[in-house]
């Protein structure tokens, strides 16, 4: 037997790495969101509000509370303070936290102490009484904090098997978290594929693109005039685009393919189904995506990317014992 | 009776002396007190000891608003490393940071010889001695530790007899706690021979230091403690099991209780400082007797486990049925000889609180030596005489549970209520095996940057000892300081604290 010392990655770390690069990618998503939504919400009239709210839930597939009228405190505290909420923005980075806590010897120190830091700056936050003092500094902060992470571990982790999980973890989350926005979208706002969108709407679509970090790579690709044909094809089908699904999915698949490759292991099914996304994606054009429904296509993206992350489970993390005695 | 009570109220008094017979008593030394305890910086009054000089110049140079700012750093550095610890029985905010001092404990290289010969002899004699007890039992046959002592402790392994381990090495981690009394002789308070922690804190604690004060350090020449992982990491290594054959070198991991465990910090930082994989329960399986661990590239094969949980979770096929943080199997492994652990199973026996009054019979018994390092003298409870001498003075005496650690399960009599005592008593007559009592012992003191000055307190000294191929010491330990004012207890649980050690170069 050969001694693979610098592959050697206990399930359980790989789990670890897994989810907590999951967790603070949806932490960072969901600050991204409502920071958006906050902003637009000041250009528009009070009575906007509930369906808008309505719509962040389900983008978020948080369920909407009952008994409590829909407004902005409340809703913001449910997604960002509330530790009874496990989507919150405190939960996920607790949550992220708690995992690379458990896998703390395969990070850096670097990138423990940043992600620690943004941990109890978060906490700070929310004990301390006026709840959220500043919340565009807050959601700011969320996002930065996450960045920085992301930078610190790509250029202080040797980029192994252990940081392939992470990518995997961020880019599963990405493709799963883009493709329930552009859905939730599309139904709420029905508009003609391609002609330009205006006035209150014009906000809307904005709103959509900034939920992405992508309006401004979009108008630089696209201008400023917004036809929701070119906002789909943007986000979903961009190779180059970082927050688009296909470029999510790629990396993905690029991540998947080196883990296979690093264990050595004969993991057919997570690389097949990343790979045929992969392929589906590359080889789609934006009309006949929509002529057959935006919503639908969307939809089995998740799908496919549902069951990628149980093959990924089953491969590497939870095994059967006689399955890898054969092996 | 009489005059031993004298005694204690003598060791509690404050000496005082006028402010000007000591001219060198300035800031931050004006209000450091002094009384018959052995201090560790001041020979008397305003006179630092030779070794402490250079220390004492620079604090009474340096403002204290400085000292201030580096604690605070220290701290903050702390918190965003996450060096914490868990407190027990108490669900939110559990996580704190260990109180770190900034003012190191220093150690003359003759005393430091002395200490790690003393503990060098002390390492060798008890492993003579678990072997012995988990064999033929000579030391009991021959009337020297009573047999009923052995087999009534609670840490005494059956499983465990006819046993060979590898090297015949039964502890390879130790942490002895030592003080310092009030002639100047270090003592042997107890051994921690099951799963001693702290020597994160140690490595820690030096970090910190050599930013705050990095030409004193260096002018002091400092023995270097970063070796630590190295040397350990060596020491498993040499515990290679019965049945390791071919493959190059030993698969060694770390087996922690998980992230609720006090010391999971720890357990983290050495792994990573050694390079191994930390594992947990869950992440460890026995198949015919091999125990592997389950990694992404399949189950692999661990030859050394180094285990930071108690004997009783190992297996719970074996010891407790319940416990989940285990590895089913895992001790017939062991007794196959296809994995070793460190320590072995059962070294508690050893440590109980009660064998330990025997600890220097056993060193003459095993190496016909004489014991370099003292005991603290200790009343044995099941003996009636003393039983009743302990009873009569609980006041005064400071009774511990014999399997407790971590400073619970104490009754300290000068500081206890008369219920307390009442409890304990009533303990005692239960369960006189259960008990020891010790006189309260005046811990030496050293002075702490606290509250933007320096103030005495007590300390103790754990270092910690390594015997793999060969015994080695890390020169210097863990200095803990019991930051309460007055208080003897060092316990990182009960309110304690920890300071650099400097062990000087020849």
């Amino acid at each position: 037997m050969t001694d693979h010392r610098e592959t050697t990655m206990l399930s359980r770390v790989a789990d670890n790495l897994y989810w907590m690069s999951r967790y603070l990618e949806r932490a960072e998503h969901t600050a991204r969101l409502i920071d958006v939504d906050l902003q637009l919400r000041l250009d528009q009239s009070p009575e906007a509000g509930s369906d808008r709210w309505l719509g962040l839930l389900k983008a978020l597939q948080v369920p909407a509370p009952e008994n409590v009228p829909l407004d902005a405190e409340i809703l913001t505290h449910l997604l960002t303070l509330d530790r009874t909420n496990p989507s919150s923005i405190i939960s996920c980075v607790a949550a992220a936290r708690e995992n690379l806590r458990q896998a703390r010897e395969q990070c850096s120190s670097e990138m423990w102490e940043q992600l620690n830091r943004l941990f109890l700056q978060v906490k700070s936050t929310a004990s301390s009484d006026c709840g959220l003092p500043d919340s565009h500094g807050f959601f700011r902060a969320v996002q930065d904090g996450a960045h920085l992470f992301q930078g610190i571990t790509d250029s202080t982790m040797s980029h192994g098997e252990g940081w392939h999980y992470i990518q995997l973890g961020r880019f599963v989350e990405r493709t799963e978290a883009v493709a329930r926005l552009i859905g939730t979208h599309f139904i709420r706002l029905p508009h003609p594929l391609d002609q330009a969108v205006e006035s209150e709407e014009y906000l809307e679509w904005v709103g959509l693109l900034k939920s992405c970090a992508a309006f401004q790579a979009y108008c630089k690709a696209h201008t400023a005039e917004l036809r929701p044909l070119r906002v789909a094809e943007f986000l979903l089908l961009n190779p180059g685009f970082p927050h688009s699904i296909a470029f999510s999915v790629d990396r993905v698949h690029t991540a998947l393919t080196a883990i296979a490759e690093l264990t050595e292991r004969k993991a057919e099914q997570p690389v097949r189904i990343a790979g045929r996304l992969r392929a589906t994606l590359s080889f789609s054009q934006i009309d006949e995506i929509m002529a057959s429904g935006a919503i639908a296509y969307v939809d089995s993206i998740r799908w496919q990317c549902a069951q990628a992350h149980t093959a990924i489970q089953q491969v590497y993390f939870d095994y059967s014992v006689e399955s890898a005695l054969v092996a | 009776m009489q005059p031993s009570r004298t005694r204690t109220r003598g060791l509690l008094r404050r000496v005082t002396l006028p402010d000007s017979a000591h001219p060198l008593f300035r800031p931050p030394f004006r209000n450091y007190q002094f009384d018959s305890a052995y201090d560790e910086m001041f020979e008397a009054p305003g006179i630092p000891r030779p070794h402490y000089r250079a220390l004492f110049q620079t604090l009474l140079d340096l403002p204290s608003e400085e000292l201030r700012k580096s604690q605070q750093a220290a701290e903050l550095s702390f918190l965003h490393q996450g060096i914490t610890f868990t407190v027990y029985g108490n669900s939110e905010g559990t996580e704190r940071v260990f109180p770190n001092d900034l003012l190191p404990r220093i150690i003359p290289h003759a005393e430091w010889r002395k200490i790690e010969s003393g503990l060098t002899q002390r390492i060798a004699a008890l492993n003579l001695f678990l072997e012995d007890i988990y064999h033929n039992g000579r030391i009991l046959a021959d009337g020297i530790v009573p047999k009923e002592l052995v087999y009534t402790c609670r840490h005494f392994r059956r499983e465990m007899r006819g046993l060979n381990v590898p090297r015949g090495i039964y502890v390879s981690i130790c942490g002895t706690d030592l003080v310092r009394l009030p002639d100047g002789n270090f003592a042997v308070l107890e051994d921690n021979l099951r799963v001693p922690s702290g020597v994160s804190y140690m490595l820690a604690n030096r970090k910190v230091l050599k930013k705050v004060f990095p030409t004193l350090f260096r002018d002091y020449g400092v023995c270097p403690v970063d070796h630590y992982a190295q040397a350990l990491l060596a020491t498993l290594r040499a515990l290679t099991p019965p049945n390791f054959y071919g493959r190059h070198e030993p698969t060694v991991v770390l087996l922690t209780p998980g992230v609720f465990n006090s010391a999971y910090f720890e357990h983290t930082f050495l792994a990573q400082q050694m390079g191994i994989e930390l594992v947990e329960g869950r992440d460890l399986l026995v198949h015919d007797n091999v125990v592997y661990m389950r990694t992404t590239a399949g189950l692999r094969r661990v030859d050394v486990i180094y285990r930071r949980v108690d004997d009783d979770f190992l297996d719970p096929l074996c010891f407790q049925r319940d416990s989940s943080l285990g590895v089913p199997g895992l001790f017939n492994a062991y007794r196959t000889g296809n994995v070793s652990l460190a320590n072995a199973i059962g070294t508690g026996i050893a440590d109980d609180k009660a064998v330990y009054a025997y600890v220097p019979a056993i060193i003459r018994y095993y190496l016909g030596e004489d014991p370099i390092l003292a005991n603290v003298p200790t009343y044995l409870l099941t003996d009636r005489s003393q039983q009743n001498y302990v009873l009569d003075h609980l006041d005064e005496l400071v009774v511990k549970a014999v399997g407790e650690s971590g400073g619970y399960g104490m009754l300290i009599g000068p500081q206890s209520t008369a219920e307390q005592r009442e409890d304990f008593r009533r303990r005692i007559q239960a369960e006189p095996r259960n008990y020891i009592a010790q006189p309260t012992l005046s811990l030496s003191r050293a002075p702490c940057f606290l509250d933007g000055e320096a103030q005495a307190r007590h300390v103790d000294l754990r270092p910690y000892i390594l015997y793999g191929e060969n015994v080695t010491l890390v020169p210097g330990g863990l200095t803990r300081v019991a930051l309460r004012r007055g208080s003897l207890v060092v316990n990182s649980s009960q309110g304690g604290g920890s300071k650099d050690t400097w062990v000087l170069r020849a």
